[in-house]
């Protein structure tokens, strides 16, 4: 058994064979020609096959995969209509009187290097559409047709990397896995492969010889491994771990699509929690109604120094657009206590819990909070977004924050920079602000309660502290009778409660939420179909008469 | 002949999809259009050509329109400009 890793573009087992997939190795061989003419016409035949060909990619790539995915094709035409590449491919043919393989060879090197020696990545990663192109062109010369992958079985296919063509021109049915030595998690192909759902790797240091093709082999796309000859043990357990997946995937079909409804007909909406823009494929693929806490304290975790507004603008727009119209609640800075930023400088805490976090660094350091809030009021005109502060404890601190977002607005207003309208909430995760919950709900449009901070102060257990779980105890009637009376507070002022700390997700208190009236619960991604399966077979009437 | 001069808002800058549709806008001219950034001047119809500029947020691009239909041209890919890129 011989065991690679890889950088995990989709999750998911595959067990089969493996088929080691070539470039039909190009070799183009420079030839004199004596007919100019036939070999331009040559050309220009091979170049119209080329565009059908394409034509017929973008249109099975907008079937599967979506308009935006699709548009790279779009594109491959474009470029093979493009006067400059053309005129130094006829240029060639004519002043060398050489074969058109090599004319476009040897542009598609030019050109393709003209991008690769660019600045910035994105035009630097366009190299390989180039060079896409160009092959595509010498197959069709050649003779050899289009360049698909075949297989007659369904088989795991390892390559050194796959052009965005290759990707899309898989079929489906005859492919489990796909597996690269190259390619990037960002590349068209990955961005293609999460789309279509199978599992994926990149970057997989495994060699392309015999000693994989045709072998037996199991991919762990979430663990991000390869196994190649697996032995006894590894197949045993990877069996078992594909069938609970094929479970999984089943309960999802079968819920996927469904109103989060109870059998006496209370609604309920069903928001994932995400920590990084990379789980929004989770999201999606769980059938989320929408994202009820977006950690936005990621951006600055991984960055070395404080992310500047556009870069916090493009992370949010791109979740606005992909949520497509649903709900995207983005929690401002929640950093402080366990979350540490070397460059914050933060002063050391005795007890930092309590100490300087959340919103207290942004009403005590505005010019941080303004940039987020910014950012946040730009991307909110590209998709439904919410802003939520975190760690309230007063009415006071939300009209201070208030003072702030309208001296932001006034500032892009005289600037002219156009934004959008979004909601604006708080979470609930302070005794104080449980108790005061009947002032603060007429000052917002929204409620959502954090759990384990409301526990760990309302218990005054520290949770970090593993020596005190015996006296822990999440299901305490203070926290529940806290929960009830945050519904309560919201619901007379008008305006809808969640939650979305760790005991939203509790499949246990489920039923208990829904006879509180809780609005809304936001849990990770893969708890939403289990807990839209109790949903839909709880009656609540029932539920509360028993209770 | 007419120039008009631009700088990018867009936050990607002049990439694959709007360089793409933006030849396609310039094609329907007969006029000979231009791009020009930072001294290098490319043909506005030709899409390596306008991703070659490497135009990025920020960057000002000026076109220059030549021929019999640059009025019309020029109206057409100013508008486009400013309303996608």
């Amino acid at each position: 058994m011989e065991i690679y890793n890889g950088k995990s573009v989709f999750g998911g087992i595959a067990i089969g064979r493996i088929s080691v997939y070539k470039k039909g190795e190009q070799q183009v061989k420079r030839n004199r020609i004596t007919d100019v003419d036939a070999e331009l016409s040559r050309f220009e035949d091979a170049k119209k096959t080329a565009i059908e060909q394409l034509q017929g990619l973008y249109d099975k790539a907008l079937k599967e995969v979506g308009e935006a995915n699709a548009a790279i094709f779009e594109v491959h035409q474009m470029m093979l209509d493009d006067g400059d590449y053309n005129e130094s491919i006829a240029n060639i043919i004519k002043s060398q009187e050489v074969n058109a393989e090599y004319a476009v060879a040897s542009t598609g090197d030019n050109f393709s290097q003209m991008f690769a020696a660019m600045e910035d990545d994105y035009m630097r990663a366009r190299a390989a559409d180039i060079k896409d192109i160009s092959e595509r062109i010498i197959s069709i010369l050649s003779g050899k047709g289009d360049n698909a992958i075949g297989a007659d079985e369904p088989a795991i296919i390892v390559a050194d990397d796959l052009a965005p063509s290759e990707t899309v021109q898989l079929d489906k049915d005859m492919v489990l896995s796909f597996v690269t030595v190259h390619g990037s998690l960002n590349s068209h192909t990955a961005i293609l492969a999460r789309t279509m759902a199978i599992p994926a790797l990149v970057g997989t240091p495994l060699p392309l010889d015999e000693s994989v093709d045709g072998k037996l082999g199991v991919v762990d796309g979430a663990a991000g491994v390869i196994y190649v000859d697996p032995d006894e043990k590894t197949l045993e357990a990877m069996k078992k771990k594909q069938q609970e997946e094929l479970q999984k995937k089943e309960l999802l079909q079968s819920l996927k699509g469904k109103e989060n409804i109870t059998l006496d007909g209370q609604k309920i909406m069903l928001y994932a929690n995400i920590g990084n823009i990379k789980d929004l494929a989770t999201v999606l693929q769980n059938d989320a109604g929408g994202i009820g806490l977006f950690r936005s304290e990621f951006i600055y975790l991984e960055s070395e120094d404080y992310p500047t507004e556009e870069e916090q603008f493009l992370i949010y727009k791109q979740v606005a657009e992909t949520m497509a119209g649903r709900r995207v609640i983005i929690r401002t800075l929640d950093i402080g206590a366990d979350k540490q930023c070397d460059y914050f400088e933060m002063e050391h805490e005795e007890n930092p819990a309590m100490g300087c976090r959340a919103i207290r660094i942004c009403l005590t350091r505005p010019e941080i909070f303004k940039t987020q809030l910014r950012a946040l009021f730009r991307a909110s005109a590209y998709g439904n977004i919410a802003i939520m502060y975190p760690m309230i404890t007063s009415v006071k601190e939300v009209k201070k924050i208030k003072e702030i977002v309208a001296e932001v607005k006034a500032e892009m207003d005289a600037a002219g920079i156009p934004y959008g309208n979004p909601e604006q909430g708080i979470m609930i995760e302070t005794p104080a602000a449980v108790i005061v919950g009947n002032e603060l709900a007429k000052e917002v449009d929204f409620f959502s309660i954090g759990t384990n901070d409301l526990t760990q102060y309302t218990l005054a257990i520290d949770r970090q502290n593993t020596k005190l779980d015996e006296f822990y105890d999440s299901h305490h009637p203070a926290i529940l009778r806290m929960i009830s009376m945050v519904v309560e507070s919201a619901h007379k002022a008008g305006i809808w409660a969640g939650i979305c700390g760790e005991l939203g997700a509790d499949q246990t208190l489920t039923k208990e939420f829904l006879a509180m009236g809780v609005d809304e619960l936001s849990v990770s991604p893969g708890s939403i179909l289990p807990i839209r399966k109790i949903i839909m077979e709880t009656d609540v009437a029932k539920y509360k008469a028993g209770r | 002949m007419k120039e008009f001069k631009y700088v990018i808002t867009d936050e990607m800058g002049i990439h694959a999809r709007p360089a793409g549709l933006l030849v396609k806008e310039a094609k329907a001219f007969s006029c000979a259009i231009k791009m020009e950034k930072d001294g290098r001047s490319v043909d506005c119809k030709g899409i390596m050509g306008v991703m070659s500029l490497g135009a990025k947020k920020g960057h000002e691009v000026t076109l220059t329109f030549d021929g019999a239909d640059e009025d019309a041209a020029y109206e057409a890919i100013s508008k486009f400009m400013q309303e996608n890129l």
